[in-house]
């Protein structure tokens, strides 16, 4: 447990310390404030629900941008030698690695409140509908986050780990909105396993368990992955 | 300390560590020995459970490093052959990540760091970020990581390489301080450093071990020839062939390129002999007996350098280390 503490303080310094987490910070910020004020002046619209929907697909991006260095480079620096000959378990460091980059996003999704608190000062916004959407996000943020670190652990070179993070987590976005094409068999299947019809009920103001649930498994899942997936490139399985 | 049996581990189909056996007490200083791709390295990272066996067993303090690996890592403090640092943090917060990572509490972690830090040598660089420090510092950081929780155990894999001889001549004397108090296994290449800060030697080759033993052992058990080189003036040179080699113990007697002829610095010659015995009073006497004047006499030992040229030469290598004097003696 202090191990996994350690680790989460080392990663989050580290994001602090390199322009990375500015820069990803700020560019998430801005696109959502793009998105958020066009809505506000071109649509004539004080509403969240716009945001709400576009921001998946920058998550999409900036969650394998955020999470590309955790383990490749410490695959590529060597020093996965020190920090796994640290008396710490495997579980640990990617507990506490999946910790930081999550609080990083979460502390950019935060700072995007900004907009929706500026939309209650200007109109009425559905508070519940708000709570719901956030939450929706921050899952959706959790789970991509865990896909980008299993890809960031599976290689040494961060570009291709963002690459690989990229588009598994575009893949379970677009399958959605593919569902048209998909042989009617399997269509329940493709439902349950894209984001998007899980993010929806959200958006609409509906939490419900089974979204919970499933984006909870993809965290665990890859998180497990990740842990595997650190032991067997070590132990030459 | 360290009990390793019948250890293997191969990649794919190279066989980086082949069968070795070995034993370390506690508060032993052991230098691995060997050439490229002997198998240093490998054999360290699996008493770090940084690598898992192919097979065999390998203990540290009675713990093995399968079951229980955890607990070995806990005890043993390891500094990598390339030195892997973060290079995006400071030098404080890189000794106090360590520190909370190996469970030190929050009243132990200052003293802690302080204490390794001093040790070596890092006063002028603790606030300084780790992409900023030179080779030595560097390596002296590494030093520091693998001691700040105090392990019985330190594993140090080429601990000098890259560093000037000011700086090997510090991290030496280091080594050899904290040899006083733990258990100390170190790799290198440069055999006057396993002369300078080791009790014991461990020489590999081809992942099996081909020599055990002090550095003084070593010399004596090895110390399969001698070699004398001696001037003398007023004899020919054929006459002084004829009357070293009437001398008991001589295997040989060969002159310099040139060196038939006497000229006004004498003739020089180079006498073979077995290692064991001392032939300098015997030359001595018999330029005195005929009237010779014994202008220069110089006798050279077989060097830990020859030594290891002897055991590591790539086809006499043994491929089975069974007990080591006998394979050690087979290359011979
Ligand atoms: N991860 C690996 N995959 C494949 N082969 C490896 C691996 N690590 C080491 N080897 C091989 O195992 C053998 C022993 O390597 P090792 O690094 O242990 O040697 P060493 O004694 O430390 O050499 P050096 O003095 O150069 O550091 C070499 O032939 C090396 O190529
Ligand atoms: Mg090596």
């Amino acid at each position: 447990m202090g191990g996994m503490w350690a680790v989460f303080r080392r990663e989050l310094g580290a994001y602090f310390n390199q322009p990375v987490a500015y820069v990803v910070i700020t560019a998430y910020l801005l696109i959502c404030g793009w998105f958020f004020t066009s809505n506000l002046f071109l649509a004539g619209q004080a509403e969240v629900r716009g945001f709400l929907q576009m921001a998946p697909l920058m998550l999409v991006f900036f969650l394998p941008a955020l999470s590309m260095r955790l383990l490749a480079e410490e695959w590529k620096n060597g020093t996965m030698e020190l920090l796994v000959t640290l008396p710490l378990r495997d579980r640990d460091v990617v507990l506490g690695k999946f910790l930081a980059v999550f609080a990083v996003f979460a502390v950019a999704q935060g700072l995007t409140l900004l907009y929706p608190i500026t939309v209650g000062i200007l109109g009425h916004p559905d508070v519940g509908q708000m709570v719901a959407g956030y939450t929706g996000l921050l899952l959706t943020g959790a789970a991509f986050a865990a896909i980008g670190l299993l890809a960031s652990a599976l290689t040494s070179s961060q570009v291709v780990a963002f690459i690989l993070g990229f588009f598994v987590c575009f893949g379970l976005y677009i399958m959605g909105s593919a569902l048209s094409l998909v042989p009617s068999v399997l269509l329940p299947l493709f439902e349950f396993i894209s984001v998007d019809g899980h993010l929806a009920n959200f958006s609409k103001g509906v939490v419900d368990l089974r979204d919970v649930l499933y984006f909870g498994s993809v965290v665990v899942l890859c998180l497990a992955a990740t842990v595997n997936a650190l032991q067997g490139r070590r132990w030459g399985r | 300390m360290i009990q390793v049996e019948s250890l293997h581990k191969h990649f794919g189909t190279t066989r980086a560590v082949d069968g070795l056996d070995f034993q370390v007490a506690t508060g032993q200083v052991v230098g691995l020995l060997g050439p490229n791709g002997a198998g240093k390295t490998t054999t360290m990272k699996m008493l770090t459970c940084y690598l898992p066996p192919t097979s065999g067993v390998a203990r540290v303090g009675g713990i093995d490093v399968v079951e229980n690996p955890l607990e070995v890592r806990r005890q043993v403090g390891y500094l990598p052959e390339n030195v892997p640092l973060y290079d995006d943090m400071g030098v404080i917060d890189y000794l106090d990540f360590v520190a909370r990572a190996r469970g030190l509490s929050a009243a132990e972690r200052g003293p802690a760091i302080e204490k390794s830090a001093g040790r070596c040598g890092l006063e002028p660089v603790l606030h300084r970020n780790i992409n900023e420090l030179s080779k030595g510092f560097r390596q002296r950081l590494g030093l520091a990581q693998a001691i700040v929780h105090e392990p019985k155990l330190l594993i140090l894999d080429e601990p000098t390489t890259g560093l000037d001889p000011n700086q090997i001549v510090e991290i030496r004397a280091l080594i050899r301080e904290l040899g006083q108090e733990k258990t100390v296994v170190l790799s290198t290449h440069i055999l006057p450093e396993v002369e300078a800060v080791c009790d014991r030697v461990l020489i590999m080759h081809q992942g099996g071990i081909v020599a055990d033993g002090s550095p003084a052992e070593l010399h004596h058990r090895f110390q399969g020839a001698q070699e004398l080189d001696i001037t003398v003036s007023g004899v020919a040179a054929h006459a002084l062939k004829k009357a070293l080699s009437d001398l008991s113990g001589v295997e040989q007697v060969s002159f310099a390129e040139g060196q038939q002829a006497q000229d006004d610095d004498g003739v020089s010659c180079q006498i073979t002999a077995p290692g064991d015995v001392d032939l300098r009073a015997d030359i001595f006497g018999l330029c005195v007996d005929n009237g010779w004047v014994l202008l220069e006499q110089r006798r050279r030992v077989v060097s830990l350098e020859q030594i290891f040229r002897q055991l590591t030469r790539g086809e006499a290598a043994p491929t089975v280390p069974e007990p080591t004097e006998a394979a050690a003696g087979e290359t011979l």
